[in-house]
């Protein structure tokens, strides 16, 4: 027996729309068995980890929190990934983002302006969208390998970000930790409500993902991206520029990604500390792909990857089970989305190996 | 300095050098063949915790460094029947093959999280370790390093000097005309897959077996995407993946050396050394197109439907 | 589905101020945030046999939880606010960049009571801060060193350059003075608390650059591992490291947060609680000695003499006369230093030869 695969005449729209929900009921299935081999109950530890989450009103305000960050770089992604730009480093366009953008509240500290904040955000994107474009211009002017490139980036980015926050910029009142002055009250992006964690971030996120939708389907811009990432060499009897689309979608996404560092920054952190990288630049991957690089998919995406990390955290707190277990449903989602994309474009079929014997049925 | 300090640099260096030079060179053979699997950093991470718990449940370290072989391949295989069989995306899934391997290799290691490992001893070559200079610095290390330098030249001769290894190559130029050919394009990948999951396991061992006989999470911290870098950095060369790793060890090490002769550079700077100077080498490669295009694999990173 | 019904009766619980706990009905619940996994026998290790401790000595009059990884600063604010609702009582969290988020939770869950290691701010009643006088050790470290070390040069492994761990090298440093007065430390930053690989390659550059007794002040057990291969001794960091190098380890700095932890519990049961901030040492048994071993009798009286006078606060590393490293003097004969300078320490004194980082 061997499987083999056939193309589809057109892709099937029922299992485009329909394969994000295979995978993530495969990533359950195999869920159950892990918790089963780790001697913990499978279906209560599903519950705990999916369900218990989504049943109280502070729980769901933590997954829009956590969401919200992972949406922004994601959404981003989607422009580099359709467009066959292979940006690795967001991480390292997000902590620059927060770099810049923590410049003006933190150089200007005490500076009363209603300019702060949006400059902050401005900086902030500016920021992103300028480490992005290391890699694009190394990419569009010599060829360099852009998945490496932005990758490495991501590392300097860090060592970077750790030594502004120890020396030039560290609070002097801060009795010799690293970390900047906590920002005034108007450099600080605004709750959603009265005292709640969720900030105005996550509108961010939502308008972007609206536009970046709008972009993609319905402009002249949208039709290059994704005729350049189908096919180079189609883009380029269109008279598409790969090199100029490689510079605008990473700095597109560097922008997204500079923009939820910012926001991190100042709506939940409020100062700039060494403790920025949570890895969302990574994660941000995963969200992309599950979303299958569509923005309104990647909204929802994000909300199920933010769930898997609270309801991580709720079993480790309920029941006991290892904080490891989030990434391995991590990988393995991404792993069953990849997979079920296959089913959209080709028939799976079985058919006997050439050589094998013939038997009686 | 006197020389028997000088000595004992070289071989932090190579003890530094080796997991890099095994998992690149692993890597090497799979793009050659025109796969590019990113999933190195979560195979070798696969490749210490099972060198670790076999080690430590055989008592034999020799029996951890086979283990992690063993696991590097098969974990590897999980990327080989997504991308070979079901043709999925090469990046998405090597980096789905990573953060599976970082959450799994944590799961399973989690007993063993503090626990003192077995070393896999020094191995000295009888009478030439015995030679002055030479024989502390080639013929006195353990038996990984020396299978690392073996594999990079038997890597060499298999790939430029055998029929197999024209056809690996041809396979990763044109997988249509090879294809066209009768050579088995699929299955060839498949195999060299699992040649790079086994020296990326091998190298996870060298962590946690030689240089730290430990196990930690996440203790491969990155050294699967610098190995990766090397790949390109060598252009796709046996010879020059093993100057890449051996120069990267060496930007390593002098980091600690600069810091502790009194060297006043922030230590931020010189810890971002060995990633800037990639990134530039990555830069001077792709500069040189005569040197890249020869060597490249044309069908590197291209999925291959074979008709029926 | 029944542990999710409890978790929410015991929310429940909370939200009447104070009434469970007066009754004596209801178990003590104390909590634990923790940075690093249980078991990487150092730190987070440490806080875990605290906890421990505290089970064993309140049987089930308590209940204890924890979470391993928290990751620092602002994200660690969910997991926090988490316990609270869970029903926990007391929340101890171990690590300094738990600092703010700690405060804030500690304004929404004005009943429960939050113990933050290592930080100083208290911005709510509800809020206390501890922690250990780790240099009183490195001070006995330091004097053996000198004693042990035939080239008078000792290798340093640090983590970040924050106040402790700056505390800690310039009281090896006057530890070793006071022994041998040319006494020198080669320090090497690595930035991290917990990456063994790169630990090993900064310990073996360490040796290669001449020193021949090692130190540290990250988490892991590689430098000790390395010391054990070169042959030569080396000091163990946050818990007993002797099982990673049986003839290498001179001694190690222990922490012991079992006394602490189980008087805080104590008094959360007794209704007692009140904020305070405290810098215990060894006169209260949160710092301690692991065995001196591998060294000649005459060096293992000498730091056992040095042990108790610290002990019985006969003697204080940071006495002066003490001069910084750029020539000026910091302490006359006799004065002691402040506690600010102490808590906010970022130079170094004289004989250490690096530059600090900043």
């Amino acid at each position: 027996m061997r499987l083999v695969l056939e193309k589809r005449a057109t892709s099937s729209t029922l299992l485009a729309l329909t394969s994000p929900f295979i995978a993530l009921a495969l990533t359950l299935v195999a869920g159950a068995i892990m918790f089963a081999i780790l001697g913990k109950p499978p279906f209560a530890s599903l519950i705990t980890y999916f369900v218990d989450p989504l049943t109280d009103p502070w729980s769901r305000e933590q997954i829009i929190v956590k969401a919200t960050p992972l949406i922004l770089i994601a959404v981003g992604l989607s422009v580099c990934f359709r467009s066959g730009n292979w940006n690795i480093g967001a991480e390292g366009q997000y902590l620059i983002g927060g770099l810049f953008g923590a410049m003006l509240p933190v150089l200007l500290h005490g500076w009363t302006s209603p300019l702060l904040l949006p400059l902050a955000l401005i900086f902030g994107m500016a920021g992103g969208a300028l480490y992005a474009f290391i890699p694009a211009v190394l990419k569009a002017r010599f060829g360099t390998n852009e998945i490496l490139s932005s990758l490495m980036l991501v590392y300097i980015a860090q060592q970077v970000v750790d030594w502004v926050v120890r020396g030039p910029w560290r609070n002097p009142q801060g009795m010799g930790f690293p970390g900047t002055k906590t920002f005034t009250d108007n450099a600080i992006l605004p709750p959603l409500w009265a005292n709640a964690d969720a900030h105005y971030g996550t509108v961010f996120a939502i308008l972007a993902a609206v536009v970046v939708w709008f972009a993609l389907g319905r402009t002249l811009k949208g039709f290059e991206i994704t005729v350049l990432g189908q096919s180079p060499k189609a883009g380029r009897f269109a008279g598409f520029s790969a090199a100029k689309m490689t510079i605008f979608a990473f700095v597109v996404s560097g922008a997204l990604a500079g923009l939820a560092g910012i926001s991190e920054v100042s709506g939940s952190v409020e100062k700039l500390d060494d403790k920025l990288s949570l890895g969302y630049g990574f994660s941000a991957i995963i969200v992309a792909f599950l979303g299958r690089l569509n923005p309104l998919g990647i909204i929802a995406a994000g909300l199920i990857l933010a769930l898997s990390f609270i309801g991580g955290e709720n079993a480790q707190i309920m029941m006991g089970v290892s904080d490891r277990a989030a990434r391995v449903f991590q990988g393995l989602l991404l792993f069953f989305v990849l997979a079920c994309d296959t089913l959209i474009h080709y028939r799976v079929g079985f058919v006997r190996a050439p050589g094998g014997l013939k038997t009686a049925a | 300095m006197d020389i028997a300090v000088l000595i004992s640099i070289i071989v932090s260096v190579a003890v530094s050098a080796t997991p890099l030079l095994l998992a690149a060179t692993g890597e090497l053979v799979v793009e050659r063949s025109g796969v590019l699997n990113l999933g190195v950093e979560g195979m070798m991470i696969m490749g210490a915790v099972a060198g670790f718990s076999v080690a430590q449940a055989t008592g034999n370290p020799y029996w951890g460094a086979l283990g992690a072989i063993v696991v590097g391949a098969l974990f590897s295989q999980l990327f080989a029947f997504l991308v070979l069989t079901l043709v999925t995306n090469q990046v998405a899934t090597g980096l789905a093959l990573t953060i599976l391997g970082l959450g799994l290799s944590g799961m399973i290691g989690e007993g063993f999280v503090g626990q003192p490992g077995i070393k896999l001893e020094k191995l000295d070559i009888p009478l030439l370790s015995d030679l002055p200079v030479v024989g502390p610095l080639l013929f006195s290390l353990d038996a990984i390093f020396y299978a690392s330098i073996a594999l990079v030249l038997a890597v060499w001769w298999f790939l430029f000097r055998t029929k197999t290894g024209l056809m690996v190559r041809g396979v990763g130029d044109s997988h249509t005309s090879a294809h066209a050919l009768g050579i088995p394009v699929i299955r060839i990948r498949y195999l060299a897959i699992a040649f790079g999951g086994a020296c990326a396991g091998l190298a996870g061992a060298h962590l946690s077996l030689v240089q730290v006989p430990q196990w930690t999470e996440g203790m491969t911290s990155g050294r699967g995407w610098i190995a990766l870098a090397l790949v390109v950095f060598a252009s796709w060369r046996p010879g020059r993946v093993l100057i890449g790793a051996y120069l990267f060890g060496a930007v390593t090490i002098a980091q600690f050396h600069a810091q502790a002769s009194g060297v006043p550079i922030p230590p931020q700077f010189l810890a971002s050394l060995p990633y800037l100077a990639t990134i530039i080498v990555l830069v001077l490669i792709a500069r040189n197109r005569r040197l890249t295009m020869i060597n490249t694999p044309a069908a590197l990173g291209q999925p291959f439907v074979p008709d029926r | 589905m029944k542990k999710t019904l409890l978790a929410l009766a015991a929310a429940a619980a909370v939200m009447l101020p104070a009434a469970a706990l007066a009754d004596g009905h209801g178990k003590t619940k104390a909590c634990f945030i923790y940075i690093g996994p249980t078991g990487d026998f150092g730190w987070t290790y440490q806080h875990d046999e605290g906890r421990k401790a505290v089970e064993a000595e309140f049987g089930d009059k308590v209940e204890t939880a924890y979470l391993e990884n928290v990751p620092e600063s602002a994200e660690a604010q969910r997991p926090i606010e988490a316990f609270a609702r869970s029903g926990c009582n007391i929340i101890f969290t171990t690590s300094f960049n738990y600092m703010d988020p700690t405060n804030k939770a500690a304004g929404k869950f004005p009943d429960v009571k939050f113990e933050h290691a290592t930080g100083y701010k208290r911005e709510h009643p509800n809020v206390s801060t501890y922690s250990s006088k780790f240099y009183q050790g490195r001070y006995i470290q330091g004097q053996i060193a000198a004693k042990m070390s035939t080239k008078g040069v000792a290798g340093y492994i640090a983590s970040f350059p924050i106040p402790e761990v700056v505390r800690g090298i310039n009281s090896f440093i006057l530890g070793a003075q006071s022994v041998n007065p040319d006494f020198k430390l080669k320090v090497v930053w690595v930035s991290t608390w917990f990456d063994p690989p790169k630990e090993a390659d900064a310990a073996k550059a360490l040796i290669d650059q001449g020193v021949d007794i090692l130190t540290q002040h990250t988490d892991s057990t590689a430098a000790m591992q390395v010391a054990s291969e070169r042959g030569i001794k080396a000091f163990g960091q946050a818990s007993d490291m002797i099982k990673f190098g049986p003839k290498t380890q001179l001694t190690s700095i222990i922490d012991d947060w079992a006394p602490y932890y189980i008087e805080r519990v104590k008094a959360v049961m007794d209704g007692t609680w009140e904020q305070q901030d405290v810098w215990h040492g060894m006169d209260h048994g949160s710092v301690k000695m692991a065995p001196y071993t591998n060294m000649p009798e005459d060096v293992a009286k000498m730091a056992a003499e040095t042990e108790a006078k610290i002990k019985a606060n006969e003697f204080e590393p940071f006495t002066g006369p003490i001069t910084k490293q750029d020539g000026t003097v910091w302490l006359k004969e006799g004065e002691k230093a402040d506690i600010g300078t102490m808590l906010s320490m970022n130079f170094y004194v004289k004989g250490v030869d690096d530059q600090l980082p900043k």
